[in-house]
């Protein structure tokens, strides 16, 4: 249970952050932000995708330097430069991105950087005796010696939040430390966070689930494009009101009005099972014309793995798909891209864009069949013509065609490969998390879009981890399990609770 | 009931290829040695099999050094290029006090273990600035090896190249010197070489660095997730050079075990070693992807790299031919790694 107001106020602050800022280029990444943490409490940082939450924590954990701004911490001016000062002074962190060298054993990660010695040795046995020891408190059943890559996506977690709790710091971070937890280990993971918070811990915790920050914290601190918000006693704030201090827009506006009308069926995958692990397990389901299909799932549920193995980046070991009834193969993105397939992959950086190139490359690189005239020679002015179309449609923010991508914004950058895409006239769109890290308007923008290609009669598969997106957007949801199809709903018969339970199924 | 032997027969086919896939280069290498010995069935031994295990002890001890560099996700090509520094600058300062065309025509008697141990500076220097360059300058480790395998031939050559005698084979070591790489030890009518002494030494010292100290575990934990070793408060910057400068240590160490072994150096000993330190710890089960691998590994790497290059000069295959055959090998090699370590998809 949450602490009443009169006993939050009494606790003194442990860790003040003053006017943060940060620039990354072509993003204003944080704007005078703001985070005042008591000892001895939960705090919940919110704000949608891009909000700046990562980076403020990054900023505290000494992975990034900020630009300006103060951290008081202990009643003394904070300045960290490295990972190890931040954990040294007290400071510790569990990771978005599950931050572990698979192929060494549980006990050496959590030792990781502060091995106890023996002499000029690393002490086996007082490692081993340790790690049992936190484990037994903090009743997690795992062999020490057990490798990494051996275990499961959500005990992997626990070991890092293990980990995290092993430093005895004054301050944990928490990034989405429940994001692949069953609903049994978050109670566990909860009644950790409560003793920890008896020690007098501060705990930030960074979460897009609404009743957990409601039932854990005891205060929340919102955040929207980099800039501090609110912050308010959990207990007396509504979800709703959270939401709208998130989104900065009345709820009833978030999301365009659906148009598109799904009709017959354009594609049929029946019983796919992709070769190499992680892979997707016998997977059926069908797609409309004009149907936004939703993917939800949690992370390492093989969402991502599923769009690859469809678009033939990720090889199948059986099953079939049918466009138009025909069986098709799609071995290998080529033969996709002919057949009318389009894929926008979720790591834009590492796998969407060409950094270095201007955006007259990137919006033609997958389409340039198009501009070959004889001899080979590629027709500039039909790339100038298809760019300014791509960049007028989607109204790209930009100073010019020969724009290095790399300096645009997150959602400008999107919208470019989305226009790469839509020059190839695809029939079937595979989106992984579209909107991710882009600001609130460009996420409109793609909204619309979607729904756009939706009324001519395309089908459009969005791979997503926000479930507002999810249910605003989409026509039905399809929930990943481990791999596995756990169900298919219609979007206007469910709700967040039915899709989280599905997604556990398989567990 | 019929499905049932049919579907384990299945399952016995494909558990058997995947042996045979994750096991190829072994397998590979096997019938290379079979094919040996059928050509020439001589070449089973004592004799032959100590030659391989002398040969293979200077090999192990640098395949060592890189070997850590590539648990550590980094790669050093200049590997050959150092071992021939250490081997003329040891070579050139144990030159017999009687020989005419010594390079020191007035250096006294130093003790063996002086100039070794110089070498090993020389070498754990140079070793070190790649490993500065590498993680403090983050240039790729090929490229940074790359550029210093030709500035340290550069530099052996201008030492090795000058007045009085200029560039010839440094011979006329000192009796004492070739004694400490080319001696055994007696027990009744068997002998053990010293070189394999040294080696297991050196196999034991890098055995007990790699699993019993926190450095050890920091190398494996940096090749293996950087970011994880980082964000657990691991100093990579200083553990990195360090990987190089341990590496740096063993080449001269064997460089001039080398010189001692053959009994002349020039500034082209060790030429292209790189290759076949790297190779033997690929075969050994080292991945380029860093992370994984073993002492073991690597030793088992060098020795099967050794028995092939053995049997096939054994059996009088064309020494052009026996690159061919060895390229083959550390193609297939680092194949089969990537089938196995790769993010297949």
């Amino acid at each position: 249970m949450a602490d009443t107001t009169q006993e939050i106020d009494n606790k003194p602050f442990i860790l003040e952050m003053k006017n943060m800022s940060k620039s990354f280029p072509g993003v204003k990444a944080l704007d005078k932000a703001m985070l005042s943490v008591r000892e001895g409490t939960v705090h919940a940082l919110l704000g949608e995708n891009g909000a700046g939450k990562s980076t403020l924590m990054k900023c505290l954990f000494g992975i990034y330097n900020e630009d300006e701004g103060e951290i008081v911490f202990n009643n003394k001016r904070l300045k960290v430069s490295s990972a190890k000062q931040a954990l040294d002074q007290g400071i510790s962190m569990v990771h978005q991105e599950l931050n572990q060298v698979k192929d060494m054993r549980i006990m050496d990660n959590i030792w990781l950087g502060r091995f106890p010695r023996k002499g000029p040795f690393a002490d086996e046995v007082k490692m081993y005796q340790d790690t049992a020891k936190i484990f037994k408190e903090l009743d997690i059943t795992l062999n020490p010696k057990q490798k990494v890559r051996s275990l499961s996506v959500s005990e992997s977690q626990m070991t890092e939040i293990a980990k995290a709790v092993s430093y005895d710091s004054k301050i944990i971070v928490m990034d989405e430390p429940t994001s692949s937890l069953t609903e049994i280990e978050v109670n566990h993971l909860f009644r950790i966070i409560r003793s920890l918070k008896a020690r007098g811990v501060g705990i930030i915790y960074i979460s897009h689930k609404m009743e957990e920050i409601k039932e854990i914290s005891d205060e929340v601190t919102i955040m929207r494009d980099g800039k501090y918000i609110a912050t308010r006693k959990s207990n007396e704030v509504s979800t709703d009101e959270i939401i709208s201090l998130m989104v900065g827009r009345d709820l009833t506006h978030r999301f365009p009005v659906k148009t598109n009308q799904p009709g017959e069926v354009i594609m049929t995958v029946e019983n796919l099972t992709s070769l190499h692990q992680p892979s997707v397990i016998d997977v059926s389901f069908d797609l409309r014309k004009g149907e936004i299909l939703g993917i939800a799932g949690l992370v390492g549920s093989r969402r991502t793995e599923l769009l690859e193995t469809i678009f033939g980046t990720r090889a199948k070991k059986s099953g079939v798909i049918y466009l138009h009834g025909k069986v098709i193969k799609n071995k290998f993105p080529k033969e996709s891209i002919k057949n009318g397939f389009a894929l926008v992959t979720e790591e834009r950086r590492e796998t969407g864009i060409f950094g270095v190139a201007n955006i007259i490359f990137n919006a033609v690189i997958a389409n340039l069949k198009r501009y070959v005239q004889p001899i080979k020679i590629l027709n500039n002015k039909k790339m100038q013509e298809d760019t300014a179309w791509v960049i007028n449609s989607m109204s790209v923010k930009t100073p010019s065609h020969k724009t290095r991508i790399s300096s645009l914004s997150g959602g400008n950058q999107q919208k470019i490969i989305l226009g790469r895409w839509l020059l190839t006239e695809p029939e079937v769109l595979l989106l992984d998390e579209p909107t991710r890290g882009i600001d609130v308007g460009a996420k409109f923008d793609i909204y619309e879009l979607m729904i756009e290609l939706g009324a001519k009669e395309k089908g459009v598969i969005m791979v997503s981890s926000e479930m507002p997106e999810l249910l605003g957007v989409t026509d039905r949801i399809l929930v990943m399990s481990n791999g596995r199809v756990a169900g298919i709903v219609n979007t206007n018969e469910t709700n967040q609770e039915e899709i989280l339970r599905l997604a556990a199924k398989y567990l | 009931m019929e499905e049932k032997v049919i579907n384990t027969r299945k399952q016995l086919y494909d558990n058997v290829t995947k042996w045979m896939m994750n096991n190829a280069i072994y397998l590979v290498l096997l019938a290379l040695l079979v094919i040996i010995v059928i050509i020439s069935p001589d070449f089973i031994s004592l004799r032959n099999f100590k030659n391989i295990l002398v040969q293979a002890s200077t090999r192990v001890i640098m395949a060592l050094g890189v070997g850590g560099i590539i648990i550590a996700k980094g790669t050093d090509l200049s590997l050959g290029r150092q071992v021939g520094l250490a081997a003329v600058i040891s070579a050139s300062l144990l030159q017999d006090i009687k020989y005419e065309y010594r390079m020191y025509p007035d250096l006294p008697v130093l003790w063996i273990i002086v100039p070794i141990l110089i070498v090993m500076v020389v070498t754990a220097l140079f070793s070190t600035m790649n490993g500065f360059v590498v993680a403090k300058l983050n240039v790729d480790p090929f490229i940074a090896t790359l550029g210093m395998m030709v500035i340290v031939y550069g530099v052996n050559s201008i030492y090795y190249d000058r007045p009085p005698y200029g560039a010839q084979p440094i011979g006329g070591l000192d009796k004492r010197f070739t004694g400490f790489a080319q001696g055994s030890i007696h027990l009744g009518s068997f002998d053990i070489p010293y070189l394999i002494i040294y080696a297991m030494i050196v196999i034991g010292i890098i055995w007990v660095i790699w699993t019993k100290t926190s450095f050890g575990k920091n190398m494996y934990a940096i090749g293996g997730n950087k970011e994880a070793a980082l964000v657990s408060g691991v100093n990579v910057v200083v553990c990195t050079i360090l990987v190089y400068t341990l590496a740096g240590l063993l080449y001269g160490l064997g460089g001039s075990l080398e010189a001692a072994r053959i009994g002349s150096a020039t500034n082209n000993t060790g030429n292209m070693y790189e290759l076949d330190a790297i190779s033997a710890c690929i075969v050994g089960g080292l991945s380029f992807n860093g992370g994984v691998g073993s002492v073991s590994g690597i030793v088992t790497g060098v020795l099967i790299f050794q028995v092939i290059a053995y049997g096939l000069s054994f059996i009088g295959v064309n020494p052009y031919l026996q690159f061919i055959i060895k390229g083959l090998i550390i193609i297939i090699a680092v194949a089969i790694d990537s089938r196995k370590h790769g993010n297949n998809k």
